[in-house]
This record gives structure tokens, C-alpha cells and sequence, in this order.
């Protein structure tokens, strides 16, 4: 069996699932719950000043759902803790003491001025947690008092805030970033310019659900009104990806850890993400959909995985596809990919032939002239866009396969062997010969 | 019509073998309707096929994935109007087409897991959702000042007069019966039709006006052909086969032989099926629908053992296997390679029936191998066929062959103004769904006929 124990800055767990900072890490009766049912770590959801806040109540969450109910998507509105500072400090220092070789990190959210993380930051640590999280990621209500996504939008504020955090804290202090921004690299790289030990991302994503048909008002509403919340869930795990990799493979910030964060609903996820430069993953809207347990699968898949290509820890793991990501400009414009039906496969929906037809390349011919649907591929327009795999209901019946010879019929051009991309190709006027 | 009734109770032929209780479960729905979260479920289902199998297999061109995707997208009047536009009967035939060799066995789901799409309990989802709220789709065009005869109430003839209606034509339909549906009404098996759902079906299609019914009226007697043909500018003949099959065995006329056609048209109409006379044991003559629908009601009503006598081998039955293992689930037995030989008598009432063991010859015909076999039977149904009444069109040199009225692809007949569908015409294949489609076309020859020039 792989070992699954986690090291992320020197907090071990011993698993690299941690629930992250939200409603399932609210209190210590939710938290045990979560130890016990197996989890490695908790960001503890975010402490802030007191008086602390109040939440609407009415509907927090709301979900994008398939038509068998399945949740794709969920969003929400809640604000950070809305119980005293003081209760949670007390819970916070009885977990760690019950579950010693759990991680419990605190998230916090503190207002742009230095008296209040000097304030704060020594008491939370008092507590015996292994880390603080920095919440500069909600995208909704605590951003309207300059805080969260507010600081998380400014590089400069993200710099100074970590600044304080790190002038009063001895433990590590992971960033979390917001992906309401344009360029995840300017948040990560003033994380570093901070002194930040990690990023956490992504936070959740600015979103309104849907109207309501009947009422046309926006759903859901707090008696009439409602507004925009953060959007996460398995819909968003294809943008946290992006820019965790996009961390991951920057010259500057390509040393700093990362909490890969966003959708992580099965351990085939947080193989994406730890591949893709994570060194741990977080975990929220999967518990708030099934609860507790999924961590189970969770381990056992991951540790399976690990196994069955001969890795010995997860750390054998991180980062091993972020080579494979480059810019465009890079792509081998030599390289040519054909789409390939299995007949044998083939159920003949032909869904492969009308989307090509309708709104790609007129590539997949059909024929039904001998009473049989066969569906067929034409090399000669074919451009190996991989529309016709993504939309194919039967798992690997369509393959793209490369040509590695002989001459592409759809451009007449011989196969190369040799690499050529954009920044060489004769229609870039700025190409470098 | 000949029939014999069943002269008097006796100590195997009685009323009240089952409860009321019990046969009214018996004769529930024999497929619930959906639900909407599992129509939802069942719709997600459906790939959208291109140039999709289902529609092509259906004899009424029903845009399938069309109507599923509407279904999906909580649109169903939208679905319904999709099925409704192209088979006005949608409804019924949601419920008693034969889907597992039409439309379902095309479903290309067949290939992936050997289970396709529920696609007549979708269609039945979408046309009960406007059929019981009373959505009307529909609506007349201008007056066409033509008028048509329909002969004959049941789906074809309605499919006919209700495309006729929208294009603007003024129909009288004409039926000997009291009600209207036709089979819809006295023929399918009560467990496919419930809660009096083809009366509901037939007023849901007549609220669009314009369709004038004379019931009571028929063919040869009240009306004639020849009439029709001079008081309308068009007639369409969809009245079905109005007499069954004989098995011309010389004492046919005993009690307890019985017609099975008619044996399922009292049991449709009547209000206390527990009261209907149910033998003990029940010998089913004939291998199509009408001898699985006779023999699972017989069970349902209590009859304690109940065979088909199939002359011939299971391949080549008419009722599907799906219809052949529905009678065998309801613990009817199907014997193959049975050919009636004699009716034995015990006093006044038939005891048993005798047959020929046949075996299939390599040319595909049977030969009787000199074995005989004899089934015990207080009840024997004839479910041989039915066959047109010729009484009344014979007269007016309309082309008939094999007993059934000539038409071309477009329905109509060696008569210039007279077109035909349904069970009556050659090659009709007893479906529901064709005789709506024969209708259907019909009505639309008869339209591009009626309007040429004009």
C-alpha cells in the first residue's frame, strides 16, 4: 500500500484530504465528525473580528443539478464564522488536542490594517493549530467590506496582509486565492513577494444561478431579493486546474506549494491536482452533497492508483504532468491526429457525424444506403479536433491516432518528424527564424 | 356475427371466480405511468440520435428525440405537441404499441446495455400531461367548403377526419357502434387501456370541431358506398374487419366456443368484469394478439388453467415474444404445432379439443405427424383472425384482394374518390399506429386532392 501521509509545510496528516474552509469545519461537533470518519486535516472556517458576523437566514445554497438530481455545480452565500471569536478559539484548542495527528489550520479574514492580525494572529495560534490559511478568496458580502475577494483582487493588499500575517505568526501561512481575477499570477506572486509558505486555491467563483420561472425574480432569494454567490462544486475543477498549473509552471512561483482547491469530488480529482502541482488537495462541496464518508473511496482510490504505478508516496506524485502544460505557441504544428471509429464499438447514435457536419468539419460521412448506419471517418477533411471522441457515448470507441508517415490527405503536406510551432510558422508575422 | 354464448352456469363455467377487489387489481394499469422525476431520469437517457432509429421505426413518424428532448427540458406540451402532430392516437398508442419490436427494439441503447429507452412510457408521460389537462394543440384552418365521410370510428377513420378537421374540412364520421374507438374501445386488453382513457382520448381529439358523428350507421345497411360517394366530396373507409375466422369444425356452434373478439369487446364494455362467465380451463385457439389478450384476461379473471393452441411454431407467431412471455408470466401455457381437430362435446357444452401434433416440414410448412393430443377445455376462444364484410362494397367495383380492400401509397382506392385504411386494406398490419398513419396519409391525399386548382 502507498503511503498517504502528507507533509504540506511541515503539517503532517495522514492523508492529504482536508476539508476545506467552510460550513463543514464551522464547529468542533462537525469537525470530530470528520476526523472520525477519516479526514487528514481541516482548514477551520474562517474566524474575523468580533462583533462577528450574521448570516441571511434563508437559502444559503443552491445547486446545478443533472436531470437525475445529480449536483454538478452549487453555490452559496454564506459569510464566514457567525459565532464568537472566543467559542471557536476554545473548540479549535480541544480538537487539536483530541486529534493530535490531524492538520487543523485556521482560516482567518482580518481587515487591511496591521493593529488587527497583531491583535488576533498570536491568540488563534495559542490555540496549538498547525497553520493559518488566509481568506482572501470570498467572493460574496465580506467583499463588500473590503475583505476576502477584495484583497484577493489586489496584488499589492494580498502582499501587505501576508506581510502582518507572517510578522505575528510562527506557524506556516498558506494564502488562498480568489479566481475572480484575470491572471492568477500576479495574486501568487505577491503571496510570495509577502513571504507567503503556500497559495490555496481556488476559492469560489462570482455566479447567479437562475431566474425563477414563475416569479421571474432571481432564485434563490432572501424574501425577494437575492445576490450573487461563490460558485464551486465539480463545474469549476477544469479553472482550478488551470491556474493551479499556471503556479505550477511559472518560473517565480513554481516553488511554492499549493493546496490544490475546486471540485475535488473523488480521488480521481485530487490526482488531477496533485499531478498538476498540488502537493494536497481541500475538499467542500462533495462532503455538503454526500457527507462525511466519501473520504473512504477517496484513500482507498488514491492509494490504489499510487500502487498501480509504482509510486510510493503521493509526494512521487506532484507536479508530474505540469511539464506536459506549455503555452499555444509551443503546440507541434507539424503533428496531425485522424479520428478513428471502432465498428466494432459503434452503436450508431451519429451524434459523431452531426456535430462534425453541423458545426465542425463535415469529417464523419453516414451511410445507411445497404439498411446499415455506418458512420465513417474522411481523412481528407478531418483536422483531428477531438469533437467527435468528446461527444461519443461509448468509451473508447473513437481514438484520435497520429500520423507518423506519409502525406496528410487534408493539406497534402508530408508528415514531419521534425517539431515546428507558431513562433517559427511562416504566417506569424513575428516569427522568429 | 356468429357466436355462441354460454348457455348456463356449471361446475366449471361460472361469474365470481375472483373478488371484485381482486379483479380490479388484476385489470390496474399493466405499466405504471411515470413519474417526473423518472421521466427526467428515463429522458437523460436518450443520445438524440441523428437520423434517429426510433422514428424510423415508427409507423407513424414520430420525431422521438425530439419529443425526449422536450421532455427533458420540462417542455412538454411542447413534447406532446411534437407526438400529437404526427399521431393524433399517441396516447393509446403509448400504451399498446408493440414498442419492443417498433420503435424500442431500434434504440440504439440495445447495443450499448441491452436496455433501451422507455420510449412509449415517455410518450405516455408527455400526451397525458395535455390530455388530462385539456390543453387543445390544435386548431382549424379556414373552411375549405369540402366535406368528407369517414366510415368507421376507430383509429384510422378519427386519425382521417382529425387531419381533415385542421385543414379545414367538414367531416361526418359514421359507425355502427354506440361507441366511438373502434379496437380502441372493444378490442385492446383492459389492462392496456384504464380508466375509460380511449373515450377520454376520443373527446380530447373531437373538441377541435368540425367533425359531425352519426353512430348506429352501417356500411351496406343505413349507408351505402355508392350514397357516400354522391353526398361527399371524398370517403375514406377505415371500418376495420367486422367478422372473425371460423374454425369450420362441424359442431362450432356448442356452447362454449366463443369468439374471442367478442368476449374482449363485453369485457371492455362491462362495469363488473366479476360477473362475466370464466371456464376452468381455457383453450385459446390461434398464436396472434388477440389469443395473448384473451388468455392473460381469462387468467385475470380466474380461469384456473388457460393454453393457446398455436398450429404452428413459436417463430412464427404473430404476437411478439415480448406479448408471449407477458402470457407466460401470467402462467399461460403456449403449445406450438397444434391443428384443430375436433370439438368434443360432453352434453351440451364443449369438454375438451382435440389436435393434430404438426411438425415443420424444410419448405417452412407444417405436416400433421399422426400424433394427436387432447387439451381439456369448458371454454374454447377463437382467436383465428378476423376478415372484412365485403356486404356493401363489393357492389361498386372497388379492387379488393385476398378479402381486403386495394389502396396505393397514399391511401386511396381504385375509386376516384374513395381512399382506405387501417385493418381493412391489404398488407394493414393489425397495429394500432398504422391505422393512424393510414389515416393520417389519407387525410392528406385527400386534402392536396380536394384543394388541386383551387
Amino acid at each position: 500500500m502507498a503511503d498517504l501521509t502528507s507533509n504540506f509545510l511541515g503539517i503532517k496528516s495522514p492523508n492529504p484530504f482536508w476539508l476545506a474552509s467552510a460550513p463543514p469545519t464551522d464547529k468542533a461537533y462537525n469537525v470530530n465528525r470528520a476526523f472520525e470518519a477519516g479526514w487528514g486535516g481541516v482548514s477551520w472556517k474562517t474566524l474575523g473580528e468580533d462583533p462577528h458576523i450574521v448570516n441571511v437566514n434563508g437559502p444559503r445554497y443552491t445547486t446545478m443539478m443533472s436531470n437525475d438530481r445529480r449536483v454538478i455545480g452549487f453555490n452559496n452565500i454564506e459569510l464566514i464564522t457567525d459565532r464568537p471569536f472566543q467559542v471557536n478559539l476554545k473548540e479549535m484548542r480541544q480538537v487539536k488536542r483530541d486529534w493530535p495527528d490531524r492538520a487543523v489550520v485556521a482560516s482567518v479574514m482580518f481587515p487591511m490594517n496591521e493593529a488587527s492580525w497583531a491583535k488576533h494572529i498570536p491568540i488563534i495560534e495559542d490555540t496549538g493549530i498547525d497553520g493559518f490559511e488566509l481568506n482572501f478568496g470570498c467572493p460574496h458580502g465580506m467583499s463588500e467590506r473590503g475583505m476576502g475577494a477584495a484583497v484577493g483582487q489586489v496584488p499589492e493588499y494580498i502582499k501587505q496582509a501576508t506581510e502582518w500575517c507572517k510578522k505575528y505568526a510562527t506557524v506556516p501561512v498558506i494564502v488562498k486565492l480568489t479566481p475572480n481575477i484575470t491572471d492568477v499570477i500576479y495574486p501568487a506572486e505577491a503571496v510570495l513577494e509577502g513571504g507567503g509558505d503556500a497559495v490555496s486555491l481556488i476559492n469560489t467563483i462570482n455566479s447567479i444561478m437562475r431566474v425563477d420561472y414563475d416569479s421571474l425574480t432571481m432564485f434563490p432569494t432572501t424574501g425577494g431579493m437575492g445576490t450573487h454567490g461563490g460558485y464551486c462544486g465539480e463545474a469549476v475543477k477544469p479553472i482550478a486546474l488551470n491556474m493551479v498549473a499556471e503556479i505550477a509552471r511559472n518560473e517565480k512561483t513554481k516553488n511554492l506549494p499549493i493546496s490544490g482547491i475546486g471540485g475535488v469530488s473523488t480521488w480521481k480529482d485530487a490526482v488531477d491536482f496533485i499531478a498538476l502541482g498540488a502537493s494536497n488537495v481541500q475538499v467542500c462541496t462533495a462532503a455538503m452533497v454526500y457527507g462525511f464518508k466519501i473520504v473512504e473511496d477517496m484513500k482507498t482510490g488514491l492509494s490504489n492508483f499510487l500502487d498501480e504505478k509504482g509510486m510510493n508516496s503521493v509526494d512521487e506524485l506532484i507536479g508530474k504532468a505540469v511539464p506536459s502544460v506549455t503555452d499555444w505557441k509551443f503546440l507541434n504544428l507539424n503533428h496531425v491526429d485522424k479520428a478513428v471509429i471502432d465498428q466494432d464499438k459503434c452503436i450508431k447514435c451519429g451524434r459523431c457525424h452531426i456535430v462534425c457536419e453541423d458545426t465542425s468539419h463535415q469529417a464523419i460521412e453516414y451511410s445507411s444506403e445497404s439498411g446499415d448506419r455506418v458512420f465513417t471517418v474522411n481523412d481528407d477533411e478531418c483536422v483531428g479536433c477531438n469533437l467527435c471522441v468528446s461527444v461519443c457515448p461509448v468509451v473508447d470507441c473513437i481514438s484520435m491516432v497520429a500520423m507518423t508517415s506519409g502525406t496528410d490527405p487534408r493539406t497534402g503536406k508530408e508528415i514531419s518528424s521534425e517539431v515546428a510551432d507558431w513562433t517559427t510558422h511562416e504566417n506569424n508575422p513575428l516569427k522568429v527564424s | 356475427m356468429s357466436n355462441n354464448k354460454i348457455k348456463s352456469e356449471g361446475v366449471n363455467i361460472k361469474s365470481h371466480r375472483l373478488s371484485k377487489k381482486e379483479i380490479e387489481d388484476n385489470f390496474s394499469d399493466l405499466h405504471s405511468p411515470l413519474t417526473p422525476i423518472e421521466a427526467l431520469i428515463e429522458a437523460d437517457r436518450c443520445y438524440f440520435c441523428y437520423d434517429a432509429p426510433c422514428t424510423k421505426a415508427c409507423p407513424s413518424d414520430i420525431d422521438v428525440p425530439g419529443f425526449i428532448q422536450s421532455i427533458r427540458s420540462d417542455n412538454l406540451t411542447g413534447a406532446a405537441e411534437k407526438i400529437l402532430s404526427e399521431n393524433i392516437f399517441g396516447g393509446m398508442c403509448a400504451r399498446d404499441c408493440p414498442t419492443e419490436e417498433l420503435c424500442q427494439q431500434a434504440c440504439v441503447r440495445n447495443d450499448h446495455e441491452e436496455k433501451p429507452v422507455e420510449i412509449g412510457l415517455l410518450q405516455r408521460y408527455a400526451t397525458d400531461s395535455v390530455l388530462n389537462n385539456g390543453v387543445q394543440l390544435f386548431s382549424r384552418e379556414e373552411n375549405t367548403g369540402k366535406s368528407i365521410a369517414v366510415v368507421g370510428a376507430g383509429p384510422a377513420g378519427i386519425s382521417c377526419a382529425h387531419r381533415l378537421a385542421v385543414l379545414g374540412h367538414k367531416i361526418t364520421v359514421y359507425d355502427a357502434k354506440d361507441k366511438l374507438g373502434g379496437l380502441n374501445e372493444y378490442g385492446i386488453a383492459a389492462y392496456k387501456s384504464t380508466n375509460d382513457f380511449a373515450q377520454q382520448e376520443i373527446d380530447y381529439i373531437l373538441d377541435i370541431g368540425g367533425i359531425n358523428i352519426e353512430t348506429g350507421m352501417e356500411l351496406g345497411k343505413q349507408i351505402t358506398l355508392e350514397g357516400l360517394q354522391k353526398q361527399f366530396d371524398a370517403v375514406f373507409l377505415g371500418c376495420g374487419l367486422g367478422t372473425v375466422n371460423q374454425l369450420n369444425l362441424h359442431n362450432e356452434n356448442i356452447s362454449g366456443v366463443i369468439d374471442a373478439v367478442e368476449y374482449i369487446a363485453n369485457l371492455r364494455q362491462t362495469n363488473n368484469k366479476d360477473e362475466l362467465m370464466v371456464g376452468k380451463h381455457i383453450v385459446v385457439i390461434g398464436g396472434g394478439m388477440t389469443a395473448i389478450d384473451i388468455a392473460v384476461q381469462s387468467k385475470l379473471l380466474g380461469a384456473e388453467q388457460v393454453t393457446i393452441a398455436y398450429r404452428r411454431g413459436k417463430n412464427a407467431m404473430a404476437a411478439s415474444e415480448y406479448e408471449q412471455a407477458l402470457a407466460k408470466k401470467h402462467d399461460v401455457q403456449i403449445q406450438y404445432n397444434l391443428s384443430p381437430k375436433q370439438l368434443i362435446a360432453d352434453e351440451s357444452n364443449v369438454s375438451a379439443m382435440e389436435f393434430d401434433v404438426m411438425k415443420l416440414q424444410n419448405d417452412g410448412s407444417t405436416k400433421a405427424t399422426g400424433e394427436n393430443l387432447t387439451l381439456k377445455a369448458d371454454v374454447v376462444f377463437k382467436a383465428i383472425g378476423q376478415k372484412l364484410v365485403t356486404e356493401g362494397l363489393t357492389d361498386n367495383s372497388l379492387e379488393l384482394e385476398k378479402g381486403r380492400i386495394v389502396v396505393d401509397e397514399h391511401r386511396k382506392t381504385s375509386l376516384t374518390k374513395v381512399w382506405a385504411g387501417g385493418d381493412c386494406i391489404l398488407d394493414g398490419d393489425n397495429l394500432t399506429v398504422s391505422a393512424v398513419q393510414d389515416g393520417k396519409l389519407a387525410a392528406i391525399s385527400i386534402n392536396e386532392t380536394l384543394t388541386q386548382g383551387a
